[in-house]
């Protein structure tokens, strides 16, 4: 009886803390939390709503340029009406004209390509820092991550003159007599390839470089000892425990690339199709807000698994941290 | 040490840095031509750059990029230090799942989609595209790489701290003020910088929610570079370069000296 | 038996029906989850006691200190400190303060700024601080390290500091988490006799966590061994080691060597015990347990003695063959095979530089003690 009496008064409480101050912790616990979160839901989540939403509307000689539907201001029942009104001519419409089925094509073998380019740029790079003199090694990781801070869109402009006909590479090359004819190399997918490896490099050495630096060189070492060949000890040991890394890195630069605009603008040229230029040309060019929203939605349809994998590894990434 | 770092790391680092390098490079080189053809050097000059302080537009353009990247930087700072917080430190509460979500999904989202929902939120809620709008956007997308800055110095938080200042007395709120704040400074200090940069740099998500009077400097170098490239942007370029490159670099030497004189006081501390 | 437990000083109230608890632990049960870390537990510490709480990681003990300090409150019962239930008072209110494992120095301040912390958040006049932190400053022996921050100092330094600084409030107890864990072993000896003349010096209460017998053994007056969230025996470190009351005590300290055995007879004094092997043994402090109960008998190799003919007083002597020795200088190690196939572990001192009985691997030998070397467990 008198182990229950103990089990009983000992129920979890904060009984004896004055009233006031537990309310307060309490309410500066939550407003920790509320406050990023409502930022969020506001300022991240709701938007994709209302893309979705508009992405079922018409187009209008408007502003804004399209037809209001799911509207509350016609109450509830208005809104339950509001679902008749709902139309999806835009997506019929995406899947009847081939440039958009191409664009998105397109720009999903693009970033795909130019994720492979990246990571065989990135793992010599990543490989020689991380076995670098640990006294340079701070400064090598610098300076990698310093062409991140300066504006991606100058590192995208510098290659214009670089790549262009009359341009510094071509010029090179003819005086060394390797090429008699000026080669085109801006305007074409080639451009496009180089942009995406040489601005998202960085995005790619880091995370390789991470898990690459806290690899143990004795397993190596081991492998050796045990009668493992130099390559092949690479491919058995390394290769694989760096693989965090080249997860990590390929998400982070093939998801940004698929929709990418900058590069395939400036670089690419007119004649190049990717899904984010024909985005932002529906939008600024056309006017056709519903059908840029639609066009939205499928391109995060097709990212939704890249994501979550992304977040997936994130989430992975902070427990073992811990 | 010297087997490992093998002539094949040696080369394969100095070509990747020469990548990297090499276009920048080229391109503060050119801002100091005398011609006006980009790629034909001409002499050197600094014309350029005195053609571009009288430049108005540019200007102008320049001073709301500075005031939207210190405004947004500094919201975004406070905000995704709530977030790294709420991310370490509550780990059970409803809706976990979502809010980690709407974290990192910013930092892989293609910048149109994130740019275009923000733009159709503006609209919907009936304010006006302009300066306030382009800080409401950058504050969402930079406090995402705030939180993921923080969140990564809060999991390495020896949490004993924190307990030390409450045995001795400190309530929860002061705790975090004297101590876990101090403590965790510097890598605030590094978001805020980061989301400064990224405010700086964006063009994809201002384009879509600035409006007229709110024009960016990547907005106005932008709509120049689509005409064609010019000496006076390769100045710009040069300029806007310079001062994030000089900021960096002040700060990681600064940060440099003081992990070296760290090292130096832990083996003086060993000997003595 | 009966000089056991005041062997140290003349401090011991727990052999006194009259004196107060100061710390009471009153059936404390603490879950996480699934998982029960303290399992219904009770336990008294007296004031002025040097307590030591000793198990292995996970046993629990590390929980128990952090509910006094107040970082967690226990699921079930109750912990009294001076005769106040703590339940619902918060780290920052309770008189007591830890040392942390880590030392948990604050980083960003000078070693005088950490010792004042605790001292601030009371409000104390300024004036007072300083008196209170050079005071302290001088205790540790650190005062020409006042301006220094954590960083700057050595391992050692850093762990006087963190003492300093859980002293500085003048606290009704002081817990300390593994205090000496990071110190290497001769620092880590020398610092033991400081904690206790300390501990003498303020008069104050330590509840120490370890998982170092020989740390716990040096420095408290008594121990409490714990296993699985469970106290197995509080004792002062002469009965626990002499007069374990559990298989997992006597194991736990120091080496043992077990007999499995029945009770084969009582007489008034001794019990004779039937080994499962055939083995039988005579000893004369089995009190509690009953004629053909199973029990085990234990005894410290050091109460074994070799020799290579049957000694002719000794009660106890069991016959095998040397299966192994290990010369360790001040003493020898004998692994003994017993020809019922039991291995027996005992040592010798090297009182003199050469052995008057030899002995080598293979030779035959005889074990034996006296009947009140070993203890009888039944549990």
């Amino acid at each position: 009886m008198s182990n229950i009496a103990v089990t009983n008064a000992a129920t979890p409480s904060a009984a004896g803390q004055p009233f006031g101050a537990r309310l307060a912790a309490g309410f500066v616990n939550r407003l920790v939390i509320i406050v990023p979160y409502l930022w969020l839901l506001f300022f991240f989540l709701i938007p994709f709503v209302i893309v979705f939403k508009i992405s079922l509307s018409q187009t209008a000689i408007a502003m804004p340029p399209y037809t209001p539907v799911l509207d509350f201001s016609d109450g509830v029942s208005g809104f339950f009406a509001g679902f008749r009104d709902l139309n999806f001519d835009n997506y019929v419409w995406l899947t009847q004209d081939a440039l958009y089925f191409k664009a998105y094509v397109t720009s999903l073998i693009i970033a795909a390509i130019s994720t492979v380019l990246t990571l065989l740029v990135g793992y010599p790079i990543a490989y020689g820092m991380a076995r670098a003199p640990a006294t340079i090694r701070p400064t090598l990781l610098m300076l990698v991550i310093l062409p991140f801070w300066t504006s991606f869109l100058i590192r995208v402009y510098a290659w214009i003159g670089i790549l262009k006909p009359e341009g510094l590479l071509n010029q090179l090359l003819l005086s060394l007599h390797i090429i008699n004819q000026p080669l085109v190399i801006l305007n074409t997918y080639t451009a496009i390839f180089i942009g995406i490896v040489y601005s998202y490099l960085p995005f790619m050495v880091l995370p390789l470089y991470s898990s690459l630096e806290k690899m143990d060189y004795s397993l190596i070492e081991a492998a050796k000892d045990l009668g493992c060949p130099p390559t092949s000890a690479f491919w058995k040991i390394t290769f694989p425990l760096s693989l965090p890394g080249v997860i990590a890195g390929c998400l982070l630069v093939f998801i940004p690339a698929v929709g990418e605009f900058v590069i395939p603008d400036l670089l690419g040229g007119s004649q190049t199709l990717m899904i984010g230029k024909t985005l932002w040309n529906e939008f600024f060019a056309n006017r056709d807000w519903p059908v840029s929203s639609a066009v939205a939605v499928i391109l995060l349809l097709l990212l939704t698994v890249p994501i979550m994998l992304f977040q997936r590894a994130q989430a992975r990434a902070q427990e073992q941290d811990k | 040490m010297n087997a490992t770092w093998s002539r094949f790391n040696v080369t394969s680092i100095v070509l990747g840095f020469a990548f990297l390098y090499l276009p920048i490079v080229l391109l503060i080189v050119f801002s100091f031509n005398e011609s006006k053809l980009v790629t034909v050097w001409g002499g050197f000059s600094t014309k350029w750059y005195v053609s571009l302080f009288h430049n108005q537009g540019l200007m102008d353009a320049t001073w709301v990029t500075a005031r939207v990247g210190v405004i947004s930087a500094t919201v975004a700072t406070v905000l995704g230090t709530l977030a790294a917080l709420t991310l370490t430190r509550y780990t059970r509460f409803r809706g976990r799942v979502l809010f980690s979500g709407m974290v990192f999904a910013p930092l892989v989202m293609p910048e149109v989609i994130t740019g275009l929902s923000l733009l159709l939120l503006f609209v919907a809620v009936g304010l006006d595209r302009g300066f306030l709008t382009v800080t409401l956007a950058h504050i969402t997308l930079t406090m995402c790489f705030v939180a993921v800055v923080v969140q990564s110095r809060l999991v390495s938080f020896d949490r004993s701290l924190e307990e030390a200042a409450m045995d001795l007395g400190a309530t929860p709120a002061k705790t975090f003020f004297q101590i876990t704040l101090p403590v965790i400074m510097p890598a605030i200090v590094s978001g805020w910088m980061l989301a400064f940069t990224l405010s700086l740099d964006d063009l994809v998500i201002a384009s879509f929610t600035s409006g007229p009077g709110a024009t960016t400097l990547p907005m106005k170098i932008y709509s120049q570079v689509r005409l064609g490239v010019t000496p006076e942007i390769n100045a710009a370029c040069t300029i806007l370069i310079a001062v994030v490159a000089v900021g960096v670099i002040i700060a990681s030497i600064a940060n440099k000296r003081r992990e070296v004189q760290r090292q130096l006081d832990e083996r003086a501390a060993q000997r003595g | 038996m009966k000089s056991l437990g005041s062997i140290r000083r003349d401090f011991a109230p727990w052999n006194d029906p009259s004196a107060k608890p100061y710390i009471q632990f009153d059936n404390v049960t603490k879950k996480f989850g699934d998982f029960t870390a303290v399992n219904n537990l009770s336990l008294t510490i007296f004031e002025r006691e040097f307590f030591a709480l000793l198990g292995a990681s996970g046993c629990g003990k590390s929980t128990l200190l952090r509910m006094l300090a107040g970082f967690e409150e226990p699921s079930a019962g109750r912990i009294l400190l001076d005769g106040q239930d703590l339940r619902g008072i918060p780290p920052y209110r309770r008189p007591v303060n830890m040392m942390f494992q880590s030392y948990a120095l604050f980083p960003h301040m000078t070693v005088e700024n950490n010792i004042a912390f605790g001292l601030k958040q009371e409000g104390m006049p300024k004036a007072d601080i300083e008196k209170r932190v050079a005071e302290m400053l001088k205790l540790v022996k650190l005062e020409q390290f006042a301006k220094r921050k954590p960083h700057q100092l050595s391992g050692g330094q850093r762990q006087r500091v963190a003492l300093a600084r859980s002293v500085a409030k003048r606290p009704k107890v002081l817990l300390l988490d593994e205090p000496l864990g990071a110190l290497d072993k001769k620092l880590r000896e020398e610092t033991q006799f400081e904690l206790m003349d300390l501990q003498q010096e303020l008069g104050l209460t330590f509840v120490v966590v370890t998982h170092d017998q020989e740390e716990a053994m040096t420095m408290a007056d008594r121990i409490a061994i714990m296993d699985k969230g469970e106290v197995m025996q509080v004792a002062t470190p002469a009965e626990v080691y002499e007069a374990p009351t559990s298989r997992f005590v006597a194991h736990f300290v120091g080496n043992v060597n077990m007999f499995e055995g029945k009770v084969a007879e009582r007489t008034d004094k001794t019990t004779r015990i039937t080994g499962t092997t055939g083995a039988q043994i005579v000893v004369e402090n089995g009190a509690a347990a009953a004629t053909g109960a199973d029990i085990i008998f234990a005894i410290r190799p050091e109460k074994i003695r070799v020799s290579s003919k049957k000694p002719a007083d000794a009660l106890n002597a069991l016959e095998g063959e040397v299966y192994d020795i290990a010369y360790l200088g001040d003493m020898t190690v004998y692994h003994v095979r017993l020809d019922d196939g039991q291995l027996v572990r005992a040592s010798a001192l090297n009182a003199a530089r050469v052995s008057e009985d030899p002995l080598t691997w293979n030779d035959r030998a005889w074990v034996s003690f006296r009947p009140d070397a070993g203890v009888v467990l039944t549990r």
